[in-house]
């Protein structure tokens, strides 16, 4: 079994994103820097199906600078056997970083392609299924639980108000939600395996952005609180203002 | 004429909330671009009888397929349909919900017509002669302002923003659209599980009660239950990961940076302390009220309206007041 998990370096959740000064991008001083939350979870289903197959290769890839190298290493910690770093820019939407992952991955043996559900940080939730409609595979977003029986698949996807059951063959196009499995931590004999397993440098330059950034700015300041009040005799007060002020009851 | 293009989601043969926000949203821009409007709906047969509805919220013309292969979502004939649509209008826009159906078809759509595409937009304005998106970035925590650099622009729009205006257009008959050929899909919906409380989403709901730790088990959602309940058929449950990763409540209703991002009317947070990854999924609710017995809960940074104090004791004072209230209206 051939599985490519594709993986994104991401601020951290806890970062204080600082704009830079020319509105053009986040200051990167004192971010720490984590392998995107969702890909965990792709990483981890990669892992568990090699694990079962008792065989395969699977493999790291992603679009980044020489630092997303360390990312790639906490996926051979975690179980990887080996990574890919495609050495260039993401695109700020998702097409462009699309369309490079698509032409990487377009020659190789492959049953199944994991990514996470979105990045967050651009938050695109794109890459996925365009690398799926650039390579003509079937694809399957959102994905919260995945079976096979027969040779065929099944992947339960989370819509709105309940969930669907998709059926499709390999090879495919898996997008990873949280609630697919629980992520493992790199043990230390991972984190010293990791740095023997190859890890290959392919020049790819700067994704093409189709959406273009003007400005980042801070989010609108909430106008803070127009009434706190205390215990349940404030009730009738919040009701009312509730009804009367803000109009939503 | 130039077009701008909407795509209106329907399930079951209806459409959905988010459709008519999506042709609110294309309406607003094509009257600054002094373009139609365009509603692509597809569905069952009968689904025509919604281009009503959605030449009231301003579409010009309503493009429909009405087959047994388009009753549900299916990625490859909606891709296809869409794209030839757009082939053969070449509009300068369009703009998708960012439901679960539209941000799976939104990047195909972009993918094959090679074009950029911007996710989760809350503000659309055009600034000479072009389009500009925000849309929030790092979970929120920042908010990006975006031009286009491709044709057609393509965006998704965050659930519950541009609210449904009615525009109403002069009723010329809805037109089939460019090809419904059957396209062969490469996956296939076996099965829907439903959720009991019907389809109101969390994501989409006007209303969010969520709860937190605060409400110490699941036993005692039931208050949650009665508050969503006295506020009528619009609210829905939300939850904090805490409570989903105790196993409290089902993932779907988590609300945060890895769960739903919600913008509703209003939200209540019940119990929760509001932690920066809980904040990135609600901040952007119009009207923010928390219940939390800890006056120093960083939720109280973010709220309009809150009360400091034991949710038990609070809890079953406000769903009894909303009931009265909901009562003495109707
Ligand atoms: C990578 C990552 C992603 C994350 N994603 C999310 C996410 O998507 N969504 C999310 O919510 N969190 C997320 N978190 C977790 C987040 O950091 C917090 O741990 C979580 O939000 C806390 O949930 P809580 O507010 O319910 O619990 P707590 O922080 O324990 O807060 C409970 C609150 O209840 C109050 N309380 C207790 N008893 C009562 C009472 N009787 N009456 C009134 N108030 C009471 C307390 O004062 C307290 O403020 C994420 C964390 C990480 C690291
Ligand atoms: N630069 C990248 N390199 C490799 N994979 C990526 C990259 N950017 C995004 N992805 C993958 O695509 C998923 C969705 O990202 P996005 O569409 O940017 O929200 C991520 O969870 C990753 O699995």
């Amino acid at each position: 079994m051939n599985i490519t998990v594709c993986v994104r370096r991401v601020p951290d959740t806890e970062t204080r994103i600082k704009i830079a000064p020319d509105g053009k991008g986040i200051d990167p001083t004192g971010v720490k820097f984590v392998l995107n939350p969702y890909d965990e979870f792709a990483v981890e289903e990669a892992l568990r199906l090699k694990e079962q197959a008792g065989q395969g290769t699977l493999t790291a890839v992603t679009l980044g600078g020489e630092a997303a190298k360390e990312t790639l290493r906490t996926v051979l910690a975690m179980g990887a056997d080996q990574a890919v770093l495609l050495k260039g820019e993401p695109s700020f939407d998702g097409l462009g970083t699309a369309e490079i992952l698509a032409e990487y991955l377009k020659d190789r043996p492959l049953d199944l392609v994991f990514f996470g559900k979105q990045a967050i940080d651009d938050d695109n939730m794109q890459v996925p299924a365009m690398v799926a409609e650039l390579l003509e595979l079937p694809c399957v977003t959102v994905v919260v639980e995945l079976q096979r029986k027969d040779g065929v698949w099944h992947a339960k996807r989370e819509v709105e108000g309940g969930h669907e059951i998709v059926e499709f063959t390999t090879p495919a196009v898996i997008a990873a939600q949280k609630g697919l499995n629980e992520p493992r931590y790199p043990s230390l004999k991972g984190i010293m395996a990791a740095k023997k397993k190859p890890l290959e440098e392919v020049e790819v330059g700067t994704a093409e952005s189709r959406v273009v950034l003007e400005r980042l700015t801070p989010p609108p300041e909430r106008k803070g609180p127009v009434f706190i009040g205390e215990g349940p005799e404030a009730v009738s007060e919040l009701v009312r203002r509730l009804r009367e002020e803000a109009k939503v009851l | 004429m130039a077009t701008v293009l909407a795509f209106a989601e329907t399930r079951g043969g209806r459409l959905r909330t988010v459709a008519l926000e999506a042709a609110t949203a294309a309406r607003g821009v094509a009257d600054a671009l002094g373009a139609d409007v365009a509603a692509c709906v597809f569905g069952p047969p009968g689904v025509e009888k919604e281009a009503e509805a959605l030449r009231r919220h301003g579409a010009d013309v309503v493009v429909c397929a009405a087959g047994e292969s388009f009753a549900r979502y299916s990625p490859e004939p909606f891709t296809h349909l869409l794209a030839e649509e757009m082939a053969r209008r070449d509009p300068l826009v369009a703009v998708f919900p960012a439901s679960a159906l539209g941000k799976d078809l939104a990047p195909r759509v972009a993918a094959r017509l090679r074009v950029g595409l911007a996710s989760e937009v809350t503000e659309l304005r055009v600034e000479g002669g072009a389009l500009i998106a925000v849309r929030p970035v790092y979970a929120g925590k920042a908010f990006a302002s975006v031009r286009f650099a491709s044709r057609p622009a393509l965006v998704s729009i965050r659930p519950n923003v541009f609210q449904p205006r009615e525009n109403p257009r002069s009723g010329t008959p809805a037109e089939a659209a460019a090809n419904p050929v059957t396209i062969s899909a490469r996956t296939r919906v076996v099965a829907f599980e439903e959720e009991q409380r019907g389809e109101l989403d969390v994501a989409e709901a006007p209303i969010v009660v969520s709860g937190g730790r605060g409400m110490k088990g699941p036993e005692h959602w039931q208050l949650l239950e009665a508050l969503v309940e006295a506020l009528g058929p619009r609210a829905s449950l939300g939850a904090s990961r805490a409570v989903v990763d105790a196993g409290w409540r089902p993932h779907a209703e988590q609300v945060g940076q890895t769960g739903k991002v919600v913008s509703p009317e209003v939200y209540f947070a019940i119990g929760i302390s509001g932690a920066i990854q809980h904040q990135a999924g609600m901040r952007t609710a119009k009207v923010i009220v928390a219940v939390n017995k800890d006056p120093e809960a960083p939720i109280f940074k973010l709220v309009d309206y809150g009360i400091v104090g034991d949710l038990f004791e609070v809890l079953p004072k406000l769903t009894e007041e909303i009931r009265k209230l909901r009562a003495s209206a109707s």
